[in-house]
């Protein structure tokens, strides 16, 4: 089992004709049992092919194409046309809209983030690499090429979420060295506002029996880690949290910002040793290094009485 | 005619060199502009973007007959090895 | 993006909310010509992006023009915590009966804005959340619906206002709602707004800061306002190393090779990508290394950027050696960089193995960048060696230090 996406969700490409959409639909296309990748659309190039995926002007064109709904968007568009793209997948009644895109300014964010809660669909990004089963589907450039994915991804019991695409890679690829393969792994985007926080899909990974602990990577600035903190206490999860905090640096450096447009520390609720203190008291363990992470999750799983691989040959840090 | 960068070196035969459309289509597909065209229509390869080739093979897709390649890329890291 | 206040309060007063009759100045003349125009006591107020300018003497209270005229002279040459005034905002002295407060932020997790009241202004929002909680309202707001007047009346009248007080504030929060929203602003604040004796409403100071990623669709104000777009408006001024980066990074649009922040030490960073170079600074300061720089490189850059990257740091004064270091790439490619930091090397002079301590990005194409990392017998790691260790392995090889 998996969250969000599976060998049988459906998908389009918006944007797809350019540069970095046609290595994304190729990668896609060639990762584990191969996207359903239905059409693609770039307004005025209808009748055109992207690695044989059928373009289209609209998403309505794509839609009647495929002559049933759709699951799912990649939206790859410059940020100034992103919210039309949305609001148009979102009006053919498109519910997973993956934005690629970086700098969209907040609002437009808010706004798509709204109409989208609005028509019960959801979204994950922006500035975002999607997510990825690992071995049957990736939805997004999260891992690379195929054969870039493969060396990182491993099916497994771990829930990767990251507000780094880059270190959703980077964890996932020491967690499977370690031999913890992922369930899911999603890339949630480095902006202020995003589609799908770590406390919104907390319970996708809670209903899914494949997953037995999860990974985060979190960063300064905002207020995502404490919702989180705040999620698990209410809820009771039954599931341990790792969680590793990168630009501690930043907490000596308020107002400026690194990394991603979120990642600024603006007041002290938005600083790496507040948010440590947050997640800690809530029982999340926070990891000092990467490589800590699969000995301290693979302990607190085998504490739950989840068997593991890495807990069966006595930790390894 | 042969052009060395640091990393990467293209050779094109002199023939092929000389035909402003195959000039033109090599123009057309490299995407790091290591290809233009001289005012006559010849071939010219721009020096300063032979290390940005990403190695996508597309000069090579593009020749004329496939049996003897046209284009070469070597990669002087690689002790010359050719791209193929 | 930060405004400056009176800035700030031009775009209050745009929006049709009562503001005073204030005036900025560059010269102390002006600021008496103000003075003599508003006729009667003034307030000098230092016209710079930080706080605590009371405290740090930048706010003078002037009976004359020609008092006015000397504070601005002392303000205009006053630094404020590494800031040097813009120019000075000379202000009528308001006789306020009550000040209050108005302001629209972000709210985040509710990817929301929300409109925040409070009948206790002149003083940090947030030391009034903490100690008078009944007194601060908080309302959020639709991103799609327009802001309507019964909001602004329910988070006053949350507050404990009602009366003439409440009729005459719920047209200022409509408006300043509406400014937060069609300016892209992340803040929007009024703060004081102060009641006069007659029982009127007039802004006394305003904080306004809008989405840099907003600015391009805000062209016509910014040019009215002045803000010219070289006006990064950050937490402190860019250092030259630092605009140098940004130069960098505009040579051409492939991938992202800068946002270099300046630092004092010595070790050269090239490092990426966002959450990679955090994780990286963050495990080489563990280290006890002392970092020059920080850096991004993501997106797949050209080797030209690449190396005009590494070129930056490596000639910068104090800088011997650098590190690169990446988490896994996947679309970045490994061997593109490796080309541009080792070609930065050979147009210098430099031997690639003795100034690239470390090369540790493994991903994509990394068996091409391994071969060109062989050639040149640079160092470099794949991906089993974690950032960390190789964060410690630059800063032992840099710096010597034992970690």
């Amino acid at each position: 089992m998996s969250i969000l996406i599976d060998a049988q969700t459906t998908f389009i490409v918006q944007g797809i004709t350019g540069r970095e959409a046609v290595n994304l639909t190729r990668e896609c296309l060639d990762y584990g049992a191969g996207a359903k990748i239905v059409g693609g659309v770039t307004p005025g190039r209808l009748g055109r092919e992207v690695h044989g995926v059928p373009v289209f002007d609209t998403v309505a064109q794509a839609v009647a194409h495929h002559g049933a709904a759709i699951d799912g968007s990649v939206v790859t568009v410059p940020p100034a046309f992103t919210k039309d793209a949305v609001f148009e997948a979102i009006e053919n009644g498109i519910k997973l809209i993956v934005i690629v895109t970086e700098r969209i300014p907040r609002r437009d964010v808010a706004q798509m983030v709204e109409l989208a809660t609005l028509r019960g669909a959801r979204i994950i990004g922006p500035n975002c690499l999607g997510m990825i089963v690992p071995d049957v589907v990736k939805m997004g450039g999260i891992g690379g090429p195929a054969r870039n994915a493969a060396q990182a991804y491993t099916p497994g019991p771990i829930g990767v979420i990251s507000r780094s695409g880059g270190m959703t890679t980077e964890m996932s690829s020491t967690l499977s060295a370690a031999g913890l393969g992922q369930s899911t792994a999603v890339s949630i985007g480095g902006d202020a506002i995003i589609g799908s926080t770590y406390a919104e899909l907390m319970p996708l990974f809670e209903a899914d029996p494949q997953t037995q602990g999860i990974v985060i990577y979190t960063e300064p600035g905002g207020r995502m880690e404490a919702e989180l903190a705040r999620w698990v206490t209410e809820n009771e999860s039954r599931l341990p949290i790792v969680a590793f905090m990168a630009g501690r640096f930043m907490d000596e450096m308020p107002g400026m910002s690194f990394g991603h447009a979120g990642t600024i520390v603006e007041g002290k609720a938005d600083t790496a040793s507040e948010k440590i203190a947050r997640l800690a008291e809530a029982g999340i363990t926070v990891a000092e290094r990467i490589e800590d992470i699969p000995g301290l999750i693979a302990e607190q799983m085998q504490a739950r009485g989840t068997p593991t691989t890495a807990a069966a040959q006595g930790g390894l840090s | 005619m042969r052009k060395d960068g640091t990393f990467i070196a293209v050779e094109v035969e002199d023939s092929a060199a000389a035909d402003a459309a195959f000039a033109q289509k090599l123009t057309e597909v490299c995407p790091v502009d290591i290809f233009a065209q001289e005012p006559d229509g010849s071939l010219r390869i721009v020096d300063g973007n032979l290390d940005e080739c990403v190695l996508c093979r597309l000069c090579i897709d593009a020749d004329r007959d496939p049996a003897h390649p046209a284009v070469k890329v070597l990669k002087l890291y690689d002790a010359g090895a050719l791209l193929v | 993006m930060r405004f400056f206040e009176y800035e700030a309060r031009e775009i209050v007063k745009r929006a049709g909310i009562p503001v005073t009759d204030f005036g900025f100045a560059t010269e102390p003349s002006q600021a008496r010509e103000i003075a003599q125009r508003i006729g009667g006591p003034t307030v000098v107020k230092s016209q710079v992006l930080t706080g605590g300018r009371m405290k740090a003497g930048g706010v003078k209270f002037a009976d004359t023009p020609e008092e006015a005229e000397a504070y601005a002279r002392d303000i205009l040459a006053l630094e404020i915590k590494g800031h040097m005034p813009r120019g000075v905002l000379i202000d009528p002295k308001a006789e306020v009966a009550q000040e209050y407060y108005a302001g629209v932020v972000w709210d985040g997790p509710r990817k929301q804005p929300v409109m925040i009241f409070s009948p206790v202004g002149g003083i940090d929002i947030e030391q009034v959340a903490e100690e008078q909680p009944d007194k601060v309202g908080r309302r959020h707001f639709s991103n799609i619906l327009p802001f309507s007047e019964f909001m602004a009346k329910e988070v006053i009248a949350s507050t404990g206002v009602t009366g003439g007080a409440l009729n005459k504030l719920v047209p200022i929060l409509t408006r300043l709602a509406k400014v937060f929203v069609e300016n892209d602003m992340t803040l929007a604040e009024i703060n004081p707004l102060g009641q006069l004796a007659d029982g009127s409403f007039v802004a006394l100071d305003a904080h306004m800061d809008m989405e840099n990623e907003a600015r391009g669709r805000h062209a016509k104000l910014l040019a009215d306002l002045g803000v010219g777009s070289e006006e990064t408006r950050q937490a402190r001024e860019a250092t030259p190393f630092e605009i140098a980066g940004e130069e960098v990074d505009a040579q051409d649009h492939r991938g992202v090779a800068g946002n270099v922040t300046e630092f004092d030490g010595n070790l050269g960073l090239v490092i990426g990508a966002g959450g990679g170079s955090l994780t990286l600074f963050d495990a080489v300061r563990a280290h006890g290394g002392k970092p020059a720089n920080y850096c991004e490189i993501g997106g797949n850059p050209s080797v030209a950027k690449a190396c005009g990257l590494a070129k930056l740091v490596l000639t910068k004064p104090g800088v011997d050696q650098i590190a690169v270091m990446m988490s896994i790439v996947s679309n970045t490619r490994v061997d593109i960089v490796a080309r541009g930091v080792i070609k930065a090397c050979l147009e210098l002079g430099y031997d690639p193995a003795r100034k690239i301590a470390i090369f540790r990005i493994p991903g994509a194409w990394e068996e091409e960048g391994f071969k060109i990392l062989e050639k040149y017998g640079v160092e470099y790691a794949d991906r089993s060696v974690s950032l960390n260790e190789a964060a410690r392995r630059a800063v032992e090889k840099i710096q010597g230090v034992a970690a």
